[in-house]
C-alpha cells in the first residue's frame, strides 16, 4: 500500500531545466512546489574530477542507468524494436539538473517560422509543397507571444552572444557579450564572409564574464577549460539548474525535493489529476504525492512514457495519423559535416561547450526553397569544445581505422583537423512516432517506449545539400584535405552520438484533435496537468533545443499560476 | 620521479580551488564566484604548466601491473592484438608500451566487463537485429572477450602448427587474422559476431592509450604526450586567442585529487 502524503500545491516530476524554472517561479509567489527526482542530489562540489572524459564521456556518469529502464528502437513498424541497450545516440540525465548539468549550454531561440510552419509553408510555396505524410503543424502561439518569455530565460541563465547579423533574423540582445574568438572560428568567419554569408558568435550559456541575474544569483566567467558537453561545471561558469534556479527556489522555504525517487504514474480521475505514484528506489516504499497541479517535467521521452503508463491523453495512432501521445516525435538532422585538414596546429584540446560560431542563412525559410527537394535547413557551424583525446580521432577519407596508418594519422591531425557542420531540422512525419513496446519492461515492471523512427529522403537531402555547403566553407579556409560527410546517409543509426535533442510526443497547438497540449502547455484532456519540455515541439528545428524549452516553461509557470487562481482550461 | 612525488614540489605554490572556494566566502546562494577564482587560477595556470621530466625514469614499482580478470595467455593475447590496433612507431609508443592490456583487464574486471548499467534484460534476438539498432547479444563484455580471445588464438593455430598462439604469430599474420574478425568472416557464435568483438576491442584499446593513467593505460601520460593534450588543467583563458600553437606539459587528475 503506498503511503499518502499531505497534499502540495504543485508536484513536479523531474527537478532538471523545467522543473528548476517552475519551482523558482511558483515558489517566489508563494506556492509550495514538492519536486520528484528520479537521481541525485547535484552540486558543483560534485565536478572536481570531473576532467574524465572516460568516467563521464564513455562511461556515461551522469547519465540514467540503463539497466533499469531505456527505449527500445526500430526503423518501421513492420520490424521488432529491441531495446537501446548502451548509450549511444542520445545521452539522458538525471540527478538534480537532469539533463541541464551535462549539456554543452548552446542557447538558442526557434525561429518564427518554427511556429508557424505549415502556415508560412502553405503562404509561400502552397500546399503541394508538403510531401505526403509530414505532418507538419503551427504550435498554437507566435515568436511574438513567447518573446518574453524567451527574454526571462536569456536573463535568468546570462546568455554571451552577439546579435545575428542575417537579414530578417529576430533582433536578440543578449546580457552577456560574445566569448572569446579563437584562431579557428576567425577562420569560418572570415571565410563565410566572403562567401556572402553572415557569420556570428554562437549563443553561450557558458558566460563570458562574470554575471549576477536578476534572481541575484552571481557566477563567474567561463575557464574554456575543454570539459563541458557531458561533464558538470566545476566553476558554475556554465548555466544549469543547480546554479541558477533551484537555489532560488529552495532559498523560499516552498520547495522541496524528493531525490531517487521515481514517478511510475499520474493518477487521475474523472479528467483531472489528483497527484502522482513514486517510488522511493533506496526503500523500496511507495508514496502518493496529492497536488493541485501536477507539472510533467522529466526529460522528453520519459514525459510520453509516463502519460501513456498512467493512460493519460489519447495514445498515438500512426496507422490513422489520429490520437496524440506519441506523435510528431522528431529528432536533428545532423549528419552533413566538412573535416578539413591543415598544416597549422590549433590550440584544440581548449575550448567550451558554446564557444563556436555559425551562419543561418541556410537555416528556417531564410533561403528559397522552391528549386529544393526539402523543407527547413541548417545552421552551419564550426565549435571548439575542446578535443578529447579518446573520442577526438579524425583521420583523412581512405586511412585505416586502426594500425600504423590511423595511428600516425590521428595523432598528427590532434590539433589540425577542424569541423564545419551542419544542426539541421527534423520534421515529423506520420510513421516516425512513439508508443509503449509490447515485449520489453522497467524495472518496475512498467512497459518501456517504443521509438519508430528512421530518416526519410528529406532529411537526406537536407544533409547532402548542408554536407556540401559546410564543405565550401571548408575550402575557404583553406583546409588541404577535405572529408565530407552526409553525402549519402542510410538508416538512423543509434549507436552513435548524435544529439540529445529528441523532441515531440507531447505537442502544443491549437487543435486538441491533434494536438495534447494548449499554448500554455496545458492538457487539453486534464486541465490541471502541464507538460512543457522538448516533448511540446510540433517539430524540431536547426538549433538546439534547451532556449525555447526554458521559454516555455516559463510560459508554464504563468499558466500555472492562472489556473491556481481560476481553474479551467486557460486557452 | 613519480608523479606523485614531484607533486609538492609545485603545489606548494599553487593555491587549490577547492581551499580557495572554501575559504573566500566568495560564493553567494551556494554559487561559487568563477570569475575572481577564474582569473587567479587564470595567472596561476600559465606558470605552473612548464613542469618537465616529471614522469621520465620511473624506478618504483607500478603495482598496476597484475592482472583482474585475464588469464596470462589471454592477456598476452589481447596485448598482442591491441599492439597491431594502435602499434608504436615514430610518432610515439603503442598500446603495449603505454600498458593497454592491463587497461584492459581492469575495465573487463568491473562494472564495464558485467555491463551492469547496461540494459540486460531479455528477450535477445541477436540474428533479427540490424547494426543500427545496437548492442543485442546477451553476453557480457567479459563472455564477449572469452570468445573472441579463444577465436584469435583459433585462427592462429591454422596459421601455424608450431606457434599455435596468437601472440606468437608474425605482425603480418595478426594483422591478417585482424582484418578477417573486422569484416566477420570468423564465426564466434550466435549470439555474437566477430566484428562486434572487433569493435569493442578496438574502443577499448584506444581508450587505454587516452584515458587518465589512474585507470591503469596511458603510462606517465605518454598517450596524451604524443597528441598533445595538456590533461587536466584549470583554465586556458589566456591561451585560446594566440595564434601559435602552445604547448602545455600534461597533468593528471592525481594532481586534482591531492591537493
Amino acid at each position: 500500500m503506498a503511503t499518502k502524503l499531505p497534499k502540495t500545491d504543485i508536484v513536479l516530476v523531474g527537478v532538471g531545466w523545467v522543473g528548476g524554472i517552475i519551482a523558482a517561479e511558483l515558489t517566489k509567489k508563494g506556492y509550495k512546489v514538492v519536486g520528484i527526482e528520479r537521481g541525485k542530489e547535484r552540486s558543483t562540489e560534485d565536478y572536481f574530477m570531473a576532467h574524465d572524459e572516460l568516467r563521464y564521456a564513455e562511461r556515461k556518469e551522469m547519465m540514467q542507468d540503463l539497466s533499469k529502464e531505456t527505449i527500445t528502437f526500430r526503423h518501421d513498424m513492420t520490424k521488432r524494436a529491441l531495446p537501446y541497450r548502451e548509450w549511444g545516440s542520445f545521452l539522458i540525465g538525471e540527478g538534480t539538473g537532469g539533463s541541464g548539468e551535462h549539456w554543452n549550454g548552446q542557447t538558442y531561440r526557434f525561429l518564427p517560422y518554427d511556429f508557424e510552419i505549415y502556415s508560412e509553408t502553405v503562404k509561400r510555396y502552397g500546399k503541394g509543397k508538403i510531401p505526403k505524410g509530414m505532418m507538419l503543424q503551427d504550435w498554437g502561439i507566435t515568436y511574438e507571444e513567447l518573446e518574453p518569455y524567451f527574454d526571462k530565460f536569456d536573463a535568468m541563465t546570462g546568455i554571451s552572444g552577439e546579435a545575428n547579423p542575417l537579414p530578417d533574423s529576430p533582433q536578440i540582445k543578449y546580457p552577456n557579450p560574445p566569448m572569446l574568438e579563437t584562431p579557428a572560428i576567425k577562420l569560418f568567419k572570415n571565410a563565410a564572409k566572403e562567401l556572402g554569408y553572415h557569420p556570428y558568435h554562437m549563443p553561450s550559456n557558458n558566460l563570458s564574464q562574470s554575471y549576477t541575474n536578476p534572481d541575484g544569483v552571481s557566477r563567474g566567467a567561463c575557464q574554456y577549460c575543454g570539459f563541458c558537453e557531458r561533464f558538470g561545471c566545476e566553476y558554475g561558469a556554465k548555466a544549469s539548474p543547480v546554479v541558477t534556479v533551484l537555489p532560488v527556489a529552495k532559498e523560499t522555504g516552498n520547495f522541496e525535493v524528493r531525490t531517487h525517487s521515481v514517478v511510475r504514474k499520474v493518477l487521475h480521475t474523472n479528467g483531472k489529476a489528483t497527484g502522482v505514484l513514486y517510488v522511493d528506489i533506496r526503500t523500496g516504499e511507495e508514496f502518493i504525492q496529492e497536488a493541485d497541479v501536477v507539472v510533467v517535467s522529466a526529460y522528453q521521452m520519459n514525459n510520453i512514457k509516463l502519460l501513456l503508463n498512467s493512460q493519460l491523453g489519447r495514445p498515438y495512432d500512426p496507422v490513422t495519423g489520429t490520437g496524440v501521445i506519441g506523435r510528431n516525435y522528431a529528432y536533428q538532422t545532423i549528419l552533413g559535416t566538412a573535416v578539413g585538414f591543415f598544416d597549422k596546429e590549433f590550440n584544440l584540446y581548449g575550448g567550451a561547450g558554446s564557444l563556436g560560431a555559425q551562419i543561418d542563412d541556410f537555416n528556417g525559410d531564410f533561403f528559397d526553397h522552391t528549386d529544393l527537394d526539402f523543407l527547413h535547413g541548417a545552421t552551419i557551424q564550426i565549435t571548439q569544445l575542446g578535443d578529447r583525446p579518446i573520442a577526438n580521432n579524425q583521420i583523412p577519407a581512405g586511412v585505416p581505422t586502426w594500425g600504423k596508418e590511423f595511428k600516425d594519422a590521428s595523432v598528427t591531425n590532434a590539433n589540425r583537423a577542424l569541423i564545419v557542420k551542419a544542426q539541421g531540422a527534423s520534421l515529423p512525419w506520420q510513421d516516425n512516432y512513439i508508443d509503449l513496446d509490447p515485449t520489453y519492461k522497467d524495472a518496475f515492471g512498467d512497459p518501456l517506449l517504443r521509438m519508430t523512427f528512421n530518416w526519410k529522403d528529406q532529411d537526406r537531402q537536407l544533409m547532402k545539400f548542408m554536407g556540401e555547403k559546410s564543405a565550401e566553407i571548408m575550402k575557404k579556409m583553406g583546409a588541404k584535405d577535405i572529408k565530407i560527410n552526409g553525402l549519402e546517409v542510410g538508416d538512423y543509426d543509434i549507436r552513435n552520438y548524435q544529439s540529445t535533442h529528441n523532441t515531440g510526443g507531447v505537442i502544443m497547438g491549437s487543435d486538441p484533435e491533434t494536438s495534447a497540449l494548449n499554448s500554455y502547455l496545458q492538457m487539453w484532456d486534464c486541465e490541471n496537468v502541464f507538460v512543457p519540455g522538448a516533448s511540446a515541439f510540433a517539430q524540431n528545428s536547426g538549433y538546439n533545443p534547451t532556449g525555447t524549452v526554458g521559454a516555455l516553461a516559463y510560459r508554464a509557470a504563468e499558466g500555472i499560476e492562472k489556473y491556481l487562481k481560476t481553474g479551467g482550461l486557460l486557452v | 620521479m613519480s608523479e606523485q612525488e614531484n607533486k609538492t614540489t609545485y603545489l606548494d605554490k599553487r593555491s587549490s580551488r577547492r581551499t580557495f572556494i572554501k575559504n573566500s566566502g566568495l560564493t553567494v546562494g551556494g554559487v561559487v564566484l568563477g570569475g575572481a577564482l577564474g582569473s587567479l587560477l587564470g595567472k596561476d595556470s600559465t606558470s605552473k604548466t612548464n613542469e618537465t621530466g616529471v614522469h621520465s625514469a620511473t624506478t618504483s614499482v607500478n603495482f598496476n601491473q597484475a592482472l583482474m580478470y585475464f588469464d596470462k595467455a589471454q592477456f598476452d593475447t589481447i596485448e598482442a592484438a591491441a599492439e597491431q590496433i594502435f602499434p608504436k612507431t615514430e610518432v610515439g609508443p603503442g598500446a603495449k608500451e603505454l600498458l593497454v592490456a592491463y587497461y584492459i583487464d581492469h575495465q573487463l574486471a568491473g562494472s564495464f566487463g558485467l555491463n551492469s548499467k547496461e540494459y540486460m534484460t531479455g528477450p535477445f534476438f541477436p540474428a533479427e537485429a540490424v547494426p543500427q539498432q545496437g548492442y543485442q547479444t546477451h553476453l557480457n563484455r567479459q563472455q564477449v572477450f572469452n570468445l573472441g580471445i579463444a577465436a584469435l588464438n583459433t585462427e592462429a593455430a591454422k596459421k601455424s602448427d608450431d606457434k599455435p598462439k596468437f601472440a606468437n604469430l608474425t605482425e603480418e599474420q595478426q594483422i591478417e587474422i585482424l582484418k578477417d574478425f573486422e569484416a566477420d568472416k570468423v564465426k564466434l557464435n550466435g549470439a555474437v559476431s566477430s566484428s562486434f568483438f572487433f569493435s569493442l576491442l578496438r574502443k577499448v584499446t584506444i581508450e587505454g592509450v587516452y584515458a587518465d593513467p589512474m585507470y591503469g593505460g596511458n603510462k606517465d601520460m605518454a598517450g596524451w604526450k604524443m597528441k598533445n593534450f595538456p590533461g587536466h588543467q584549470s583554465s586556458y583563458t589566456n591561451v585560446l586567442e594566440k595564434d601559435e600553437f602552445v604547448k602545455i606539459d600534461p597533468m593528471s587528475l592525481n594532481s586534482q585529487h591531492q591537493h
